[in-house]
């Protein structure tokens, strides 16, 4: 090759050693604006653009070795650290999803079902309370209380997380004008019960009303669009960092390529710089692989074996919980409510009475399917036998207040007589809390896990990546520094 | 006679589109034949029931069916019958326990007050149901109450789940094609209910711009429909309809209505539950209740009709009115149409 000598002596008094500055005059390659060279203050006369003037330099620089050095190493410098910067960043931001999984969404999710939990269940506990009449236990009433502050407290929770202005926004809001007007719907049914007066009963089914056809609802909506959130989120995590590892991949390949020309020109096997760039990247682009896939993994697990498992649970608890209380309100209304079921026209609330125990089978069913351990699978189970013993006593009830024995199907509702109904869903009940605690744990460790797998590979890869970088610029101006 | 047979023509052809007010317009022109020709109607014609017609028009609103009788005038006499099947079959059974369709969440009629630790039923209609029980069974408690929902009064009865309703259940030509009645054994028709405080004073005019209450498929609503515009001013708003009568006391307690229009009886329940709420006006219709029970079980009609007779006798009506009516039903010394037991006309 030749080299033309104008461009070829180094100026006399160069400070760098590594990578000489060129001195100004026309026509010297002006150095790309990477990190590894350092860059020639020159000004430039203002004849032409400075762009133009950059291009006619580089194409002239490009016609000698050590130009195309240069060129050649301020690129491979320039790829290791772009490689570095956008593992760091993408991978930065599925950390914070998966965090953000772990500790925002998920919890804001389980606040909702919170919230959605403790509504129906209050209704059931107001309900059964209003059957029970003087014989109402405290325990019944202060759950109703507790139900209500919790649902009350968490609704402030989800509307200080909620955006201003946005749909779950104005559904908080709602709940929180309808939970008073509930409330005192409950009030006024509980005082007219008190004095014996049945327009308590048409109060209580307005309650009811009120709370099966706006609040819960509505607090349903909130529930899925936090866990609207939290799949987002979870995409967030797991979608995978294509462009960090494209850029790796085309880094690997130019320090190959670069090396190769080493090779073929001065028949040196090993330059120490590329080699310590190719390794820099090598290993970045691995823990990039390997971390993310272990993450990924994580994340899955904690979706399969956690969120899904979660939300059928609470889908069956809340089936049990309107099981419960239209159980209470069929004896409570006492037929003033019908509705047609095929051609026949049945009480309204023993129809539901069925339909949510159905729902009920059906949601332990995949629940069932999707416990992953007998930890898991053991209450899912035991709320099923539970349930079926419920369904049975209800039966009886059933047939008892059928027969017109009223006082009877009453007492084995509210729990006063033999085999009550009550205490078979307060065991399916335990159960499935049981159980919602058990994936909820599940749900932590494994997303946790996966979030760990993240950990330090940000700092890693931005870390590697300018040691990769140096190393490049290194072992370029090495081979420079034998043109001086 | 061709007068009469033109009456009997005109009669079956209005027939066709049977609207009250094509009986009123037969009951006129039987009325004005009546009086033109004397001699044919102490004849005692037999045919279409003329006589009882023209007996009609002396009430001013009265529903008559379309065999000429009004409602409540057509059960059997206590007297009649040989056989008793039913009744046999009632006392055959094994708990020898009579079975009866009543609701239990009308304040003072049929009601489970949860303040009475034995869960007992009480009310107008249950004190009723002790007393037939006690009649034909010779056990005022031996009795198996059903909870009933209104719409399932007939179908109860039809498909044999009870032996009858008592359960504020009115007397209609519809429903005698249902079921059989007994003597009415109670007078009752549509009132409206309003606040003490309300400007309201009746089914008229003060009604204008109100919005009131009534309960879903009700002789309430029909009325309501019916009248808009007539008895009641057009603006009077009607739109609120609840699935239950109970559930427009809490409409008009929660301040979303200005009125209820219900059955005279039910109204007075409702005025029992709450002292601030009275009924405005008389009753605008007239209606009784009866027992209802199987078609073609004449034994027990006539059983019951017996026992109606015998407890309107013996003051037992007047007891159970007085401890579970009068408080509501009848204001400052005033009596209600009601307070008085409707006087049996049997076919």
């Amino acid at each position: 090759m030749t080299h033309p000598p104008k461009s070829s002596t180094a100026p006399p008094g160069t400070a760098l050693p590594t990578m000489p500055a060129v001195p100004p005059q026309p026509g010297q390659a002006a150095p790309p604006p990477a990190p590894g060279p350092s860059a020639v203050p020159e000004v430039a006369p203002a004849r032409r653009t400075a762009f133009a003037e950059g291009v006619d330099r580089l194409r002239e620089a490009a016609t000698t070795e050590p130009g195309r050095l240069r060129i050649i190493g301020a690129f491979v410098a320039l790829l290791v650290v772009a490689f570095g910067a956008v593992t760091a960043w993408q991978m930065t931001d599925r950390a914070s999803a998966a965090d953000d999984v772990l500790t925002r969404s998920q919890p804001l999710s389980s606040d909702a079902a919170d919230i959605y939990r403790s509504l129906a269940d209050a209704n059931t506990a107001a309900a059964s309370g209003y059957l029970a009449g003087p014989q109402e236990k405290p325990e019944m009433r202060r759950r109703y209380e507790s139900d209500i502050r919790t649902a009350a407290t968490k609704l402030v929770t989800a509307a200080s997380n909620s955006e201003a202005g946005s749909d779950s926004a104005r559904t908080i809001a709602e709940l929180n004008n309808l939970l008073p007007q509930y409330k005192g719907l409950i009030e006024t049914a509980r005082s007219n019960n008190r004095q014996g007066y049945p327009v308590g009963s048409a109060y209580l089914r307005a309650a009811n009303e009120q709370m099966q056809a706006q609040m819960l609802p509505k607090a349903e909506n909130l529930y899925r669009k936090e866990n609207q959130r939290l799949q987002s989120d979870y995409a967030d995590a797991k979608s995978f960092p294509w462009a960090a590892i494209g850029l790796g991949l085309v880094a690997l390949g130019s320090l190959a390529w670069a090396q190769r020309r080493n090779y073929l020109r001065t028949n040196r096997v090993l330059n120490h710089g590329l080699v310590t760039a190719s390794a820099a990247s090598a290993v970045v682009l691995l823990w990039l692989v390997v971390g993310h896939s272990v993450a990924r993994a994580g994340l899955n697990d904690s979706y399969d074996h956690g969120v899904r498992s979660l939300n059928v649970l609470h889908d069956a608890r809340i089936a049990s919980l309107t099981a419960r209380s239209d159980e209470n309100l069929s004896l409570i209304r006492r037929g003033a409510d019908t509705t047609k079921v095929g051609d026949a026209t049945v009480d309204a609330y023993a129809a539901g009475y069925d339909e949510q125990i159905d729902k009920l089978a059906k949601s332990l069913v995949r629940a069932d399917s999707l416990a992953d351990d007998s930890a898991g699978r053991k209450p899912v189970t035991d709320a099923n036998g539970f349930m079926k013993a419920w369904k049975d006593r209800h039966g009886v009830a059933q047939g008892l207040n059928d027969k017109g024995e009223y006082q009877q199907a009453r007492d084995k509702v509210i729990g006063v007589g033999k085999d009550p109904t009550s205490v078979c869903f307060d065991n399916v009940d335990k159960a499935l809390q049981t159980a919602l605690g058990h994936e909820q744990t599940e749900f932590k460790q494994a997303a946790g896990d996966g979030k760990d797998a993240l950990t330090g590979l940000p700092y890693g890869a931005a870390v590697l990546a300018v040691l990769g970088a140096a190393g490049a610029v290194l072992g370029i101006g090495r081979r420079l520094s034998e043109y001086r | 006679m061709d007068a009469h047979r033109l009456a009997r023509r005109l009669r079956t052809g209005l027939r066709g589109w049977g609207g009250v007010g094509a009986m009123a317009a037969v009951c006129a022109l039987a009325l004005a034949f009546a009086l033109l020709l004397p001699h044919t109607q102490s004849s005692g014609a037999p045919a279409g029931g003329a006589g009882r017609l023209a007996h009609g028009t002396q009430a001013r609103a009265e529903t008559k069916c379309d065999n000429g009788a009004a409602p409540q005038d057509q059960s059997l006499s206590p007297s009649g019958g040989g056989a008793t099947p039913v009744v046999d079959r009632i006392k055959a059974r094994e708990d020898r326990r009579l079975i009866v369709g009543v609701d239990t969440n009308s304040y003072r009629w049929g009601y489970l007050n949860p303040n009475n630790a034995s869960g007992a039923l009480e009310g107008f209609d249950i004190d009723l149901v002790h007393r037939i029980a006690k009649d034909l069974l010779g056990d005022p408690n031996a009795v198996s109450f059903k909870a009933i929902p209104t719409n399932q009064r007939i179908p109860a009865i039809q498909n044999d789940q009870v032996d009858m309703v008592v359960r504020t259940m009115t007397i209609t030509c519809d429903r005698l094609g249902d079921v059989a009645f007994s003597a009415p054994y109670f007078r009752t028709g549509q009132q409206v209910l309003a606040p003490k405080k309300s400007t309201i004073t009746g089914y008229n005019d003060t009604l204008a711009g109100k919005k009131v209450c009534s309960a879903e498929g009700s002789t309430a609503l029909d009325n309501l429909k019916a009248d808009k515009g007539g008895k009641i001013p057009a603006s009077t708003d009607i739109r609120t309809v609840v699935p239950n009568q109970l559930d427009c006391l809490v409409k008009l307690q929660l301040g979303e209505v200005d009125a209820v229009v219900t059955d005279g009886a039910l109204a007075a329940s409702q005025a029992a539950q709450d002292p601030t709420v009275e009924l405005k006006g008389g009753l605008f219709t007239d209606e009784y209740y009866g027992v209802a029970m199987k078609r073609g079980s004449d034994d027990l009609v006539r059983q019951v009709n017996r026992t109606l007779e015998n407890y309107v006798k013996d003051g037992g009506w007047a007891d159970s009115y007085q401890k579970w009516l009068h408080p509501t039903m009848d204001q400052d010394d005033k009596k209600s149409a009601s307070a008085t037991p409707p006087a049996a006309h049997y076919k």
